[in-house]
């Protein structure tokens, strides 16, 4: 089967003037995403995860235009998106659909709930009368889990759950092929979480739905994901289907990720080996030299500030020049190092 | 002997629309060194509850109840009492650090302002108390950086600082209001184990109050689930997740996806948390329960000891909740 998006080299640079420079001095660059490559095949699902400032919201905004990127992102038809005006990219905003993160601020608070997820409807399908564009809101409230009778209220008369039901409606109604989920459950609570969560999984077997799905809960990411893929610092770290990826972790940063993961079992969580990552992210304005995670990991050499490591692999690939488990000698270290 | 006792502690809000019932006949005791978990969803009363025994109540909130620290009533005490008990005794660490702390006051001078003011001390030995207490939390560096403002350290280091301010006095019980919420999975390893070692040097006694089961699950002795303002199940943790008897309690373990688990298809609670200013007349949790009887739409159950060491608050008989088979059959229903 034809990959529905092929991502190659996908760059995303932002230019920072700092208070004080002086007007004619060169802004430094900030490299949100540099160089991400993955594929995704119809109704694939791609977990996309990692810790706060690595890239994986800048990463979702490119795909859809809302951040200026380079590289190549091909569509099913051969078309690179990246490269499109606005106008051409009009006709691929129905395909392409995205669910943020908070739920109630991403509905504008003087629309109706019919009017929120008529709009992408009104935009894209023009030639729709009036009543079929409202029984199409009702069909699809209804298809989320909404009383269709409830369509003339206001968002804030709905619960975050709620809200999130209608930001996906708003995304479903023009029959996508890939919805984009930038942390869409991480705002709710728990018991609202799974309901979320069973609705997308339910949705997308339904509709045959690709989804990038963004979150830094990495079990959620576990429970719906076909694909993951593990950015730190704008690279991706590791990537494979979800089974390889949780039991058989090979990139230290996964390693020192999963292990930090709580589960909710005292017997597993009190028994479980936590391996401790020292000090802070590093600044993305100045990146570690060679692999950018060099700088925390417990198996680092020379030759990791020298060389930049490449993504190596098929289908489950790792850019590290030492791949595989920790050793229980790095692991003591790592844990004398932060104690 | 309990280091802190909870007696009928109840907390109720007056809004221009209605009364809201944030806690309704809370009784829990803290013993010297243990760890306590509170577990609940957003507005559940967790918060509520640890700000009423701080004092820390909005204008419009009143406790009633009783609140004993050390055999002293702490509850609706004169602010006198409560300055002297909040920080020597009783400290607080919240969510989010950066709202916690003075933007516009030096790390050194807002946790010698601690020092000087119950201690007594001068300023010198209060910034070298707190450079000390700092190189406790493990924050590196810690001479160079106290001179540092707040927006100078990253989230996790923040969060270090206002532990170690909280510590300052040497506390003997620690109260953790969502400590990790907004931190990374990786940071909150980092704190949670730091709060464990710091624990068990100063020998103090702590109440986490958190949504995150895994966190309980990793750092608790006893845990007590809220929902709807009440306490609905309570025991030690072991036993508590090994076999939730209350449907709740089950419902929540049975929500969360685990990452060192595959399950096919997740558990969802059905429904909403109910509205604590028109609150459920029986059991506020009914609404969603599966194991729902005409009765809990009528009585509000007590809490009750049901096991060793173990309270729930519920109508159905234990052996049936622990049995699922009707959580289960509900659920595919649903889905079907």
């Amino acid at each position: 089967m034809s990959d529905l998006l092929n991502v190659r080299d996908l760059r995303v640079t932002f230019q920072i003037r700092r208070e004080g420079d002086m007007p004619w001095a060169k802004p430094r660059e900030l490299h949100a995403v540099s160089g991400v490559d993955f594929t995704l095949k119809p109704g694939e699902t791609l977990g996309v995860v990692g810790e706060s400032g690595c890239g994986k919201s800048t990463l979702a905004r490119a795909l859809i235009g809302l951040a200026p990127a380079t590289g190549r992102a091909e569509w099913i038809d051969g078309k690179d998106l990246l490269a499109m005006t606005p106008r051409q990219m009009m006709r691929y905003r129905s395909d392409i659909q995205m669910v943020f993160q908070d739920p109630l601020a991403s509905l504008n608070p003087r629309m109706t709930v019919g009017q929120i997820i008529a709009e992408p409807l009104r935009t894209h399908r023009p030639g729709l009368r009036a009543f079929e564009v409202k029984e199409r809101v009702k069909a699809m409230m209804e298809k989320v889990g909404l009383l269709p009778n409830q369509i003339n209220r206001y968002p804030h008369e709905f619960s975050g759950g709620q809200c999130q039901r209608i930001g996906i409606a708003r995304a479903l109604i023009v029959e996508p092929k890939l919805i984009i989920c930038d942390e869409p459950v991480s705002a709710l609570d728990v018991s609202i979480q799974a309901q979320v969560i069973n609705l997308l999984i339910r949705l997308q077997k339904e509709l045959g739905l690709a989804l990038v799905f963004i979150a830094h809960d990495l079990s959620v990411v576990k429970h719906i994901s076909d694909r993951v893929m593990v950015l730190y610092l704008g690279k991706v770290m590791e990537t494979g289907p979800v089974a390889a990826l949780y039991d058989d972790p090979q990139h230290p940063y996964t390693q020192a990720l999963l292990s930090a993961v709580p589960v909710p079992d005292p017997k597993v969580q009190t028994a479980r080996t936590i391996v401790p990552l020292t000090g802070d992210l590093p600044s993305p304005m100045a990146p570690p030299s060679g692999c950018v995670f060099r700088t925390r990991c417990p198996r680092a050499t020379d030759r990791c500030a020298a060389e930049v490591p490449a993504l190596m692999g098929n289908d489950h690939a790792t850019a590290c020049h030492f791949p595989g488990p920790l050793t229980e000698a790095e692991i003591a270290r790592a844990r004398g190092e932060a104690a | 002997m309990s280091l802190l006792k909870i007696r009928d502690l109840s907390v109720r809000f007056q809004t221009n629309d209605a009364e809201v019932r944030a806690v309704n006949d809370v009784n829990l005791d803290v013993a010297p060194g243990e760890t306590l978990g509170i577990v609940g969803e957003s507005g559940s009363g967790k918060s509520q509850l640890s700000f009423a025994l701080m004092g820390l109540l909005a204008k419009n909130g009143r406790a009633t109840g009783s609140v004993t620290f050390d055999g002293q009533e702490i509850l609706n005490a004169p602010p006198k009492v409560l300055n002297r008990i909040r920080a020597e005794k009783i400290a607080m660490i919240f969510q989010d650090p950066m709202t916690s702390l003075n933007p516009y006051m030096r790390v050194s001078d807002q946790m010698a302002e601690v020092l000087t003011l119950h201690k007594g001390m001068s300023k010198r030995q209060a910034v070298a108390e707190a450079v000390a207490m700092l190189d406790a939390v493990k924050i590196p560096d810690a001479k160079g950086r106290v001179r540092l403002y707040p927006h100078e350290f990253s989230g996790g280091m923040r969060q270090r600082v206002m532990i170690a301010m909280a510590l300052l006095c040497r506390p003997s019980l620690l109260i953790a209001d969502e400590p990790t919420t907004a931190l990374d999975v990786t940071v909150q390893a980092q704190i949670m184990t730091l709060l464990a070692d710091l624990q068990r040097e100063f020998g103090m006694a702590m109440i986490l109050i958190t949504h995150d089961l895994g966190v309980v699950a990793g750092s608790c002795e006893r845990v007590a689930v809220m929902y709807g303002g009440r306490i609905r199940e309570t025991g030690p943790v072991g036993p508590l997740f090994a076999e939730a008897a209350h449907p709740y309690t089950q419902g929540l373990l049975d929500a969360i996806p685990r990452v060192d688990q595959d399950e096919d298809e997740l558990r969802a609670i059905p429904g909403q948390p109910p509205n604590m200013s028109r609150p459920p007349k029986g059991c506020a949790f009914a609404p969603r329960c599966p194991y729902r009887r005409p009765d809990c739409d009528v009585v509000d159950p007590p809490l009750e000891g049901f096991a060793p060491d173990r309270m729930r608050a519920c109508l159905a008989p234990v052996p049936e909740v622990l049995d699922r088979r009707i959580a289960t059959t509900q659920q595919k229903e649903t889905l079907a």
